[in-house]
This record gives structure tokens, sequence and C-alpha cells, in this order.
């Protein structure tokens, strides 16, 4: 309901079409002390050829939206409410071989951990050809044939030869690459990556950044960038959902949000980045950390860390509303943040002088 | 200080010359091979500065900071603490140097024992060190002290690491690191484990206790931001090798060394009008260090590579004595840091470093 005050300014300014439509979803863990939930009414689009980050630190609910969505959570953990819209079909109803047929192929997710990612028992070239034999029906010798096109695709060198060698005896980059391939194998509609560059260097996770760039523009797929890396975000994505504590805080397109964030703790995320500060001078930082799940205050879900905090955050949680062209977010003072931007660093830096 | 031995500089804390540390790993029914993990490191740490360590996976980073903490034996080469040899000492000796180096870990989820209460985690290199803190009134203001340094309350002792959360474990781990009051702290990723939010808290942190004790760091990060921010100089290692040196803003700003500058130009950046034009991203990987390259190490993936660069391996040249515009004062004669590589063709402009802006 709540995606619906975007689709306006989509209509007008995307000629992308949606792929993916998340609304109001919500994931519920079981723990031994009750059930908690930990994705609150998240909602968003993701459009043909563009990328959407889903942006915020561990603990945030980032990977488990992106678990639901390709159900694949853990047992402990359910979608308790909320539609996710694969190509306008429902993946939350559907049964499970529904699933398998519309999502199997439609759908590649990538992992952070290409090493646990991948079986250590079976060759790549099995692993890769899996989806073909699956969901095409192919032969052996048609999916190896498969697998070695994919491993030309994404980069791996001498794919004949190496198509039967077993995960370990590839590096964390190639690996990724691997994994990344099986994720496109079918052609996807959608690609979710999860932290795809995290355990990476910094020339690997340039390498592995445009190999994905160059697939979604070959493939024309939809990409979900699961990230805590504000750096990442700014240059992979188109649209960015800020995440806290299990809800989406701050949603829109980088360049407006990253350049004028509405919601505190966008602003905060930005600030603490140390980009080109001088040496010496303090960062600014947020304070405290992030509510444990299970004890998330009534009212706004950042009022604990929060510069701008009234009573009425302590009463009445925010809701997501407008706060610019293609930008919105859940924050009381909205208005504010931007105003408060410069007051705040100005005493900050008075601060540091006196020390 | 102690220098009654010959060789220290004043005000150099480190003094690391030609160190190299191989170790034998075995090749099946060939025997074992040499892989050459440091290959005649130079470096030096001066008092109360940071040194960063910059480099990729494998290049050896972990091991210089482990042989620095005597934790791996050298082939070859010199330490030298504030003149001292610590491989040459023994005992006492020993012991009393151990105090004055230290080491933070990355993952603060695993390099603090459960079964501890923080206190005892943080108090415990008193029990090796009986001489320091005599008593248990004097242990406990000490415990009391260390936790105000780092922020933390003094009910805090008593819980246990997995009370806190992560940047809160951190502070831990650098609580004990203070604890015998060291001149260098060698701070491994200390910040890579954490949220963006608290990685500024713990930086913030860091930052305020040099400023405060005068500690000298070796900061080993992959992170280029966090690198930017809190060293004073840089070391960029490649294949064992310390391939490039200087004052952080001459690394960072006018690389001389391909690799450097690839590092540089494909590292993502927050600011849209940062953003090079032209970005440098290396292909390949990094040459196993069982086989390295001859030459120049960096020769196969260097875009510059030429036949020298096959046979020849370079030595190191300053910026000035590479022939190119001096970064320093034109009065004040060289800098007081030299800006050095090992590389026959050193980039010369920012436009080859591949960091001229899109904007521009």
């Amino acid at each position: 309901m709540m995606t619906h005050l975007l689709e306006p300014d989509v209509v007008m300014n995307d000629s992308g079409q949606t792929v993916l439509e998340v609304r109001d979803l919500d994931v519920d863990i079981r723990t031994p002390k009750g059930t908690v939930r930990v994705v609150r009414g998240v909602g968003f689009t993701a459009r043909r050829g563009q990328t959407l980050a889903l942006l915020g630190e561990s603990g945030c609910g980032k990977s488990m939206t992106a678990k639901a969505i390709a159900g694949l959570l853990d047992p402990v953990a359910s979608v308790a409410g909320g539609h996710a819209f694969l190509d306008g079909k429902d993946l939350n109803t559907m049964s499970a071989r529904e699933r398998r047929e519309v999502a199997g192929p439609g759908l590649g997710i990538v992992f952070q951990d290409a090493l646990t990612a991948l079986n250590p028992v079976y060759t790549i070239g099995t692993q890769l050809g899996e989806a073909f034999r699956i969901h095409r029906g192919a032969s052996r010798k048609q999916a190896k044939a498969e697998a070695i096109d994919l491993m030309r695709r994404v980069g791996i060198p001498e794919p004949e030869t190496r198509v039967n060698s077993y995960p370990h005896q590839f590096s964390g980059g190639m690996r990724q690459r691997i994994l990344i391939a099986m994720a496109v194998a079918l052609s996807p509609r959608l690609l979710i990556a999860d932290e795809p560059t995290t355990a990476l260097d910094v020339t690997v996770q340039a390498q592995i950044m445009q190999l994905l760039r160059k697939l979604r523009s070959e493939e024309d797929m939809a990409v979900v960038l699961i990230t805590h890396d504000l750096s990442v975000v700014a240059e992979e994505a188109d649209d960015v959902c800020v995440m806290y504590a299990g809800n989406v805080v701050e949603q829109g397109s980088v360049r407006t949000v990253f350049a004028e964030p509405t919601h505190p703790y966008t602003k905060g995320l930005l600030e603490s980045v140390p980009g080109d500060s001088v040496r010496g001078q303090g960062l600014s930082s947020i304070p405290g950390s992030p509510p444990e799940l299970n004890k998330i205050p009534a009212g706004c879900v950042y009022q604990d860390r929060c510069p701008l905090v009234a009573q009425i955050c302590r009463d009445e949680r925010p809701q997501l509303r407008p706060t610019g062209p293609r930008q919105r977010a859940a924050c009381h003072f909205a208005e504010r943040v931007g105003q408060e931007t410069v007051s705040q660093t100005g005493v900050v830096s008075v601060e540091e002088e006196n020390q | 200080m102690n220098t009654q031995e010959t060789g220290a500089e004043p005000g150099n804390v480190l003094e690391v010359k030609d160190l190299t540390k191989t170790f034998h790993v075995s090749a099946g029914a060939a025997g074992t091979r040499e892989l050459r993990a440091l290959d005649g490191i130079n470096l030096t740490v001066r008092k109360g500065e940071t040194l960063g360590l910059v480099g990729e996976s494998g290049c050896g980073k972990s091991t210089l900071a482990r042989t620095l903490m005597m934790l791996e034996q050298p082939d070859a080469g010199t330490v030298r603490f504030e003149g001292q040899d610590p491989f040459g000492l023994r005992g006492r000796e020993l012991l009393k140097w151990r105090r004055r180096v230290q080491m933070v870990f990355q993952d603060p989820f695993a390099s603090l024992n459960a079964r501890m209460s923080a206190g005892q985690i943080i108090s415990e290199p008193f029990a090796t060190h009986k001489d320091l803190y005599k008593g248990a009134a004097a242990k406990a203001r000490r415990l009391n002290e260390l936790l105000e340094l780092v922020g933390m309350r003094s009910s805090d002792a008593a819980k246990s690491p997995q009370e806190f959360s992560g940047g809160q474990r951190q502070r831990i781990g650098i609580a004990r690191a203070l604890a015998l009051d060291p001149d260098l702290i060698i701070l491994d990723e200390p910040v890579s484990a954490l949220d963006l939010s608290v990685q500024a808290q713990v930086l913030n942190l860091l930052n305020d206790l040099q400023r405060e004790l005068g500690v000298s760091y070796i900061f080993i990060s992959h992170d280029l931001s966090v690198v930017r921010h809190v060293t004073d100089r840089v070391a960029v290692m490649y294949l064992g090798r310390i391939i490039e040196t200087g004052t952080t803003r001459d690394v960072f700003d006018h690389p001389l060394h391909p690799y450097t500058a690839s590092l540089m130009s494909a590292s993502p950046k927050l600011d849209p009008a940062k953003r090079p034009a032209q970005r440098i991203v290396l292909q390949g990987e990094l040459p196993s260090p069982l086989d390295p390259p001859s030459g120049c190490r960096f020769r196969t993936r260097c875009w510059k590579a030429q036949a020298i660069c096959r046979t020849e391996r370079p030595a190191a040249q300053t910026r000035e004595e590479a022939g190119l515009v001096s970064l320093g004062m034109p009065d004040a004669g060289p800098p007081q840091f030299p800006h050095q590589t090992e590389c026959h063709f050193p980039i010369a402009s920012a436009a080859e470093a591949g960091l001229v802006p899109a904007g521009n």
C-alpha cells in the first residue's frame, strides 16, 4: 500500500519495468524467548536493468528480506505477512512446486561466502550444470557444455579444463565468479546479490562489480544488491532502501538520498564514512548501537540514537512518507534533518578545537 | 629511552631492515618448496605516529605483524626496537620487551575468551608481568583506569564478552593491549568486523588514545578510506615487498607505483564528484607467492610493463630521483618523509593514475 505513493513518479521518470515488487513484508523468527519480528512492513520495487540496494548494518534485516523473497528462510523463520510479486506473481502465496517453476529460473541469488555456498565434493561443472539438468532437462553432456559457456561469460580462464576442478582449487574471487555464473545460469529476471564483495580485496571487488554490471545490462535483469558499504551503493545502485532494526527508514533514488538524506540515521551513516577527512580530525559517529530485535522500543526504532528525538518519537512510530521527489523517510522530523546537518557539524568542530 | 646501542635514530620506535621470512611448504613427493612471505622489508615507525600497512590478502601483511610481535623468527634482516634487537633478548629482558609491543586483533568475536570476564581479560597481562602492578588494589586501580580510557564503565568489568556488542568488545581488546602501557600497538584490521556507525566510534577512540598516550600504531587494513583517515604514513605491500611508502597524503593523492594507483583508482567512492573518469581495474589475481614473477613482481598485472621489468628488479627510488616534480616545499629542502617506490616507470600524473574525477 505504501509503495503506491511512489508509483506516479515511477511511471513518469522511469522507462524501466517492475520486475519485483515487495509489499508490507513481515518476517518472524521463533526463539526460545518468543517470536521476534525481524522484518517489519518492508516494501520496495526493483526494475529491469536497474540496481536496488538494501543498505544497513548487521542485524537490520536486509539479508532476511532477501531470503524471504527467495524462499530460503531458515526453518525457525517464516514470512508472517505481505507480498513479493515477481513479474506480477505473488511468491508468498505459491505452493512449493509453483515457486520452483517460477522462481527457479526467474530468480538468481549470489551469497556472500563463496566457499561455504559451494559444495566441496562436486566439481564446478556439475554444480553449474545442475540448473540446466533440472530446469531444461539437459543431458550431462549438454549441461557441461553450458557450464563451460557460463564460465567463459564470467571470465574464468581456461574453462574447458577448469570445469572439472573442485571449489577449493579456485581463489576467492574466482569462486565468487562461479557463484554469479550459477545465479545467472537460467537468465533470471531478478538477481539478488547478498554482500557479493564483502570478503574480497579492493582489486577483486572492482572486478566482480564490473562483472555484475556487465551481466545486468546483457540480461536486462533487475538486481537487488545487499550491502553495508555506502560507497558501493553510491557507485552501483540506482535506488536505495536504508534499513534499520527490521524497518525501512528511508528509500528513494541513491542520488537524492545520499545528497539530501531526510532520515537522521541515513545522515549519521553518511557522516561516519571517513572519506577525505583530515588525519586526526574526529569522525562524526552515531552514539550507541542498534537495539536488540526483541527489545525494539515502541515508537520510532531509531529514538535511542537520534539527535532529534522528542516525545512524539517515543509515543508514535513514524510511517514512511514522501520527503522529496522520489524519496521517502520514516521520521517525524524529516524536514529538519537537512537543516540540522549544518549546526551539528559546527558543534563537533568546536569541540575538536578545544581538546 | 634506551639508546646505549647504536644505530637508532632518535624519535624512531621501530626500525626494520631487509627483513626476510621464508616458510617451507610441503610439495608432496618433491619435498618442500620455499614460500618467501617477506622479501626484504624496510620500514620505520616514529614515536606517536601511525603507519598504515596496505595490500591484498596474501601479500605478507600478517606475517610482518607476527614477526614484529616475535611470533615468527625471521631468516635474515634486523628489527631494532629503540635500538635494541628483540630477537637477541632472553629471559627477563625479553619479558620486559614484550610489554612494549602489543596487538589488537581483527575479530572481536573470536579473540576474547568467552569464559573470562572483561576485567579478567584486560588484567590478564598483569599475571605474566608480575612486577608491574603489585597487589590487588594497584591492579584494580589500573583496571578501572583502562576501562575509563576506552570509554567503558567500571561495572562492565564483571560482564562476560558475549554481553557486549562488537564495538564494546573491540574496546575490551584495545584496553587489554594498553594494559602494559606499550610503545607500539599493531592493529590488525581493528574495525573491519564492525558496523559503520560503530567503526567511527572505535577510530575516534584510537585517535584520542594516541593523542593522550603518545603510543605508535601500525595499522593494517584493506579499507583505504579508513587508512587515509587514521594514518600519517603508508606502506603498500605486494608479494612480500613494500613497493611504495610515503606520507599518507602523498601516496593517496600522488601514487608513484602503478599498483598503488590501481588500488586508489578502483576503490569505490562515496562522493560522485571524486569518482575517476578513467578507472584502472586490474585484471587477474595476485600471483602465487610460491612462484613470484622474475624482475618486478607486479609486472604480470602491470599495464606499463616493458622488457626491463622482466629481467631487473627495480630499486627503491624517491620521487625526486625518478625525475618527477617534488611535492616538498621549494625552500625547505627535501621533504622530511621521502616518498619512495620500487618501479622502473613510476606514475607521473594523476591522469595516469586514473584519479582524475569525472567532473573535471
